[in-house]
């Protein structure tokens, strides 16, 4: 009996773990980017850290009550004992010293993967930038070196940095490509940033992860990460388009809208980025290298209309 | 006349709501229907209703409890059917309208309703009893408080039927609960229920923490105050100093949403941050508000159940008085993703993975407890184990998520829906069920049955693994949280597995209901009475007064000498009810239907706000002034209890307790 039941039951177990693995792509601990996989490392580390004490607390756990049960009468009983010094020390010391280590590592990650700070690239490749809008509800890019704009498809070059600037038109979203890393809220009136690269190629999801409202769950885009010829075909693509984005057209862009189809704007009005950041604080804007608040120029898109 | 209240805010065209308002019609008349059959409303009204006995609000505050549980946990039912079938194209039978409005309800009704109303409910039953008082200090806001909290729940149920509740999740973050983005009623229901029902916890607060400063028996040091109790006094100073910062946060939104202010908005120079800030600086301290009494309870029954006292008491005070303070300095891990500078959330990452210390201690605490003592498998301490193991994942977890560049990748995703219910319903919901059982014989004088406790034990641990790992799993896939339909393959079968788990839930819920109606079935039963006080052989002072306690409490106030003081009497052999001593007129408060009419009128307020009727709030506004002057005019409001009543009621306990000897 037994020669038979252990291989089917080896056969089962690798079955079912390739079941369980085969289908499976765990986004955030399958990064595709630098950014994201030192974020996965840094989850990893602290994981295993805590598990050196929380493995035998659950162990220890089943052990004494299993151990010291009523009914087992041979165990050492002390009815009054509920006072050690040493064991006092220990377990203070065991928790204080992993918190210790992930102190030091929060400290240096929190550095490290600052997501306002620009990543290192190879020295002759430039980064690219993309602006993002989240609006009710899809997400508007703007690459602002190349006077387009898309529509939940955001295309970045492998190997590149992106510098992202973010705002909202709306209510609070948050940011997210799973796969690339950090995320970050995007609110009206402010911008915020984000650094990311894409070392692999590839098709990921994008998405708000902060809800905001009746069409949250179709405000998604896919993040099209690609070699440097395929990414200029690409703006070649969009520059064909026959659509605009414009002082006309932007506001009927901004209107609430569920599941909406990717876009392509082969023109975008330079400056549109701060004119929507700056329309919710008195056509003014933050210049963050110097700190000064500034007048945005008021151009075609004065006549946008503020979302009251 | 009726402000924004038409017909149409009548949600006849949804099935579901229908379906709801018929089932809450029928078992409302059934319970009417009952207690007029039985001619009970005068005993409900003179001896609960209007009670400001700790014990009867206790009882009170358990029932809406359980009902709160009833309703939030049905929201979660209908959140992981709906996850479990909107898949690729097919849109579930919850469109976004009525989805986002459960997924907020569960939220709110959960935290404030259930767990908030449990957590009182037991320090009202337990806390007078262990420090030797005879009442809280202020009885009648102790009746107030309860009737705010059960109007704000009722308030949140009105909105199933009339108009809707908020659909911005439970802690409203604007810009979207502003005016512009949330035009309906949903946000003003949220709004006047957290306000009302935060009053009343408030008050809970001042009122606790009064107790447990002025009103301990003679003797009874801070370090000889039991663990529970030390618990429930650092959660009210939590109260006091978190529920202002909410009452702050909420009434700033409704300026902007009432009278068109700018605190939070996106123009006029609103900041939605500062909302995060404030609505969190409550926030985080909540879940220790909910967590320590969690604590002190798990602590009682392990010491109980382990046959010896608490491994290191005062580690465990200071622990308790450690997580307190922190927890008031943590609040900004819940938005790291805001573009805070790195020192920053290097601050507020590193001081909430050092709450992990204190917490940890704690475990080893229990552990320690437990080793070389005579551990009984009573069906509380399967909650204990079942707790122990549980919350150390959920804790793990939590530390994860304090570090920020890990946040960075797991904020808002599924991962922290997965923690928190982890430590929720792992730490807070399996030490209030544990604390239930502990407690019950105390409160009425009968056990709970253990088989099916156990039974609900086992379907609540075993559904909670199945419903909650796999979230941790999708929240690694990138699955952000509140999505009400998806189309990502990779999702699908994990999300079918936790279904599976929330109906396993399901049968713990349903085991809980049979455990409390098999209870009272076999209350009269030899084995289940509790005739001593003292079933379980416990070891603090709640225990050496008769169950249920006479409404004075203790005939005679105890003296305190030592730590867990009703052990070393036992052990001392010293008879702490011997019948006949020297007793003394008793100084008890009357009942009053002060509490219940002022809540009925806040709930008239409320109504009429969120519906901008405003002469009915106005109505509400001046009951409740008037109420107030009248209560303070009232004089007669307390009165002694003659040595007679007093010899009675003690020697009836006596007889009691020698038929109960005699039987053995």
């Amino acid at each position: 009996m037994k020669k038979k039941i252990l291989p089917r039951l080896t056969k089962l177990v690798s079955l079912s773990s390739a079941v369980l693995l085969a289908g499976c792509t765990w986004d955030t601990l399958d990064p595709k980017g630098i950014v994201g996989l030192q974020e996965k490392n840094l989850i990893m580390t602290a994981l295993f850290a805590m598990l050196l004490v929380v493995v035998p607390v659950c162990i220890l756990t089943l052990l004494f009550a299993w151990q010291y049960r009523q009914s087992n009468t041979s165990a050492e009983y002390l009815p009054k004992w509920s006072h050690s010094n040493k064991i006092e020390v220990v377990i203070w010391a065991i928790p204080s010293l992993i918190i210790l280590f992930l102190a030091v590592l929060t400290y240096q990650t929190c550095h490290s993967l600052d997501p306002y700070k620009p990543l290192e690239a190879e020295a002759n490749v430039k980064p690219i930038h993309v602006d993002v809008v989240a609006l009710d509800w899809k997400w508007l890019f703007v690459y602002p070196d190349e006077g387009i704009a898309t529509v939940n498809q955001l295309a970045l070059p492998v190997n590149t940095p992106v510098d992202f600037r973010i705002t909202s038109d709306s209510v609070m979203n948050s940011f997210f490509i799973p796969q690339l890393g950090t995320m970050i809220y995007a609110m009206a009136g402010m911008q915020t940033q984000l650094h990311l690269i894409a070392n692999e190629a590839g098709d990921f999801q994008g998405e708000s992860s902060n809800f905001s409202g009746r069409g949250f769950s179709d405000m998604r885009f896919r993040a099209l990460a690609m070699p440097a010829d395929q990414y200029s075909a690409w703006i070649e693509k969009v520059k064909a388009s026959s659509e605009q984005l414009d002082s006309a057209s932007y506001p009927k862009l901004a209107a609430p809208s569920e599941a909406n189809p990717v876009e392509y704007f082969s023109h975008v009005d330079a400056g549109l980025f701060d004119e929507i950041v700056a329309k919710y604080n008195d056509g003014m804007i933050m210049d963050k290298s110097t700190g000064k608040m500034l007048h945005v120029q008021q151009s075609a898109m004065s006549d946008m209309n503020m979302k009251e | 006349m009726l402000g924004k209240l038409t017909l149409s805010a009548i949600p006849y065209d949804v099935p579901i709501l229908v379906g709801t308002f018929i089932g809450a019609a029928i078992a409302g008349l059934a319970v009417v229907g009952l207690i007029t059959y039985y001619g009970k409303w005068g005993y409900l009204w003179r001896e609960w209703l209007t009670s400001v006995d700790h014990k009867r609000i206790g009882v009170m505050y358990i029932v809406v409890a359980l009902v709160a549980l009833f309703r939030g946990f049905a929201d979660a039912i209908m959140m992981r059917s709906q996850l479990a079938l909107a898949y690729a194209g097919n849109p579930g039978y919850l469109p976004p309208h009525h989805y986002d409005q459960i997924f907020s309800a569960h939220g709110t009704i959960m935290i404030f309703f259930m767990a908030m109303a449990f957590m009182q409910g037991l320090m009202n039953i337990v806390v007078p009893l262990q420090i030797g008082a005879r009442d809280v200090a202020f009885p009648f806001v102790n009746t107030l408080s309860f009737w705010m909290t059960t109007i704000s729940f009722l308030l949140v149920n009105v909105s199933l039927f009339i108009g809707e509740f908020s659909q911005c999740g439970w802690l409203a973050y604007p810009p979207l609960s502003e005016q512009q983005f949330s035009p309906g009623v949903g946000v003003d229901y949220y709004i006047w229920a957290v306000q009302l029902s935060g009053v009343g916890t408030l008050l809970t607060g001042v009122n606790f923490f009064t107790t447990i400063v002025k009103m301990r028996a003679p003797g009874m040091t801070y370090m000889r105050m039991p663990v529970f109790t030390w618990t429930i006094f650092c959660t009210t100073v939590l109260i006091m100093v978190a529920f202002p910062i909410l009452t702050v946060a909420i009434a700033l939104l409704g300026l902007d949403r009432y009278l068109g202010m700018h605190f939070f908005t996106n123009d006029g120079g609103g900041n939605q941050m500062l909302y995060l800030s404030l609505i969190w600086g409550w926030g985080h301290p909540e879940v220790y508000i909910l967590v320590l009494p969690a604590f002190g309870a798990f602590s009682e029954i392990t010491q109980t159940f382990s046959r010896k006292p608490l491994f290191g008491y005062k580690t465990m005070v200071y622990a308790t008085a450690s997580i307190m303070v922190l927890s008031l300095l943590v609040w900004a891990h819940h938005f790291f993703t805001m573009g805070a500078g790195p020192n920053v959330n290097t601050f507020f990452g590193i001081m909430t993975m050092v709450i992990a210390v204190p917490t940890g201690v704690k475990i080893f605490n229990w552990l320690f407890t437990m080793y070389k003592g005579r551990v009984e498998f009573h069906a509380t301490m399967y909650w204990v184990i079942g707790f122990m193991i549980t919350f150390s994942i959920g804790g793990m977890t939590g530390v994860m998520l304090a570090i920020p560049a890990a946040d960075f990748v797991l904020h808002n995703s599924l991962f922290v829906i997965a923690h928190f219910h982890n430590v929720i319903i792992g730490g807070v919901y399996f030490g209030y069920v544990a604390a239930m059982n502990f407690w019950f014989p105390k409160a009425f004088g009968f056990k709970m049955n253990e088989a099916w406790g156990k039974r609900a034990f086992w379907f609540w641990l075993v559904g909670f693994y199945f419903a909650f790992m796999p979230i941790y799993v999708v929240g690694f896939e990138g699955m952000t949280r509140r999505m009400n339909h998806y189309d990502n393959p990779e999702w699908h079968p994990w999300l079918l597995i936790s279904a599976f788990g929330a109906a396993l839930i399901a049968l713990g819920v349903v085991c809980q209901l049979t455990q409390i109606y098999v209870s009272i079935r076999d209350r009269n039963l030899a084995e289940n009475r509790d005739l001593t006080g003292d079933p379980w052989n416990a070891r603090t002072l709640e225990w050496s007064t008769s169950s249920p306690p006479p409404f004075y409490n203790f005939a005679i106030v105890p003296t305190v000498h030592e730590l867990d003081a009703f052990a070393h009497d036992k052990e001392a052999g010293i008879d702490t009810r011997k019948v006949g001593g020297d007793y003394k007129p008793i100084h008890m408060p009357k009942n009053t239907a002060c509490g219940f009419l002022i809540g009925a009128f806040s709930f008239v307020l409320g109504f009429g706000a969120i519906w901008y009727i405003w002469w009915l709030a106005a109505v509400g506004l001046i009951g409740i002034i008037a109420t107030v002057i009248a209560r303070s005019a009232d004089n007669d409001v307390d009165y002694y209890v003659p040595v007679s009543e007093i010899v009675r009621i003690e020697q009836e306990h006596s007889r009691n307790l020698m038929a109960a000897q005699a039987a053995e």
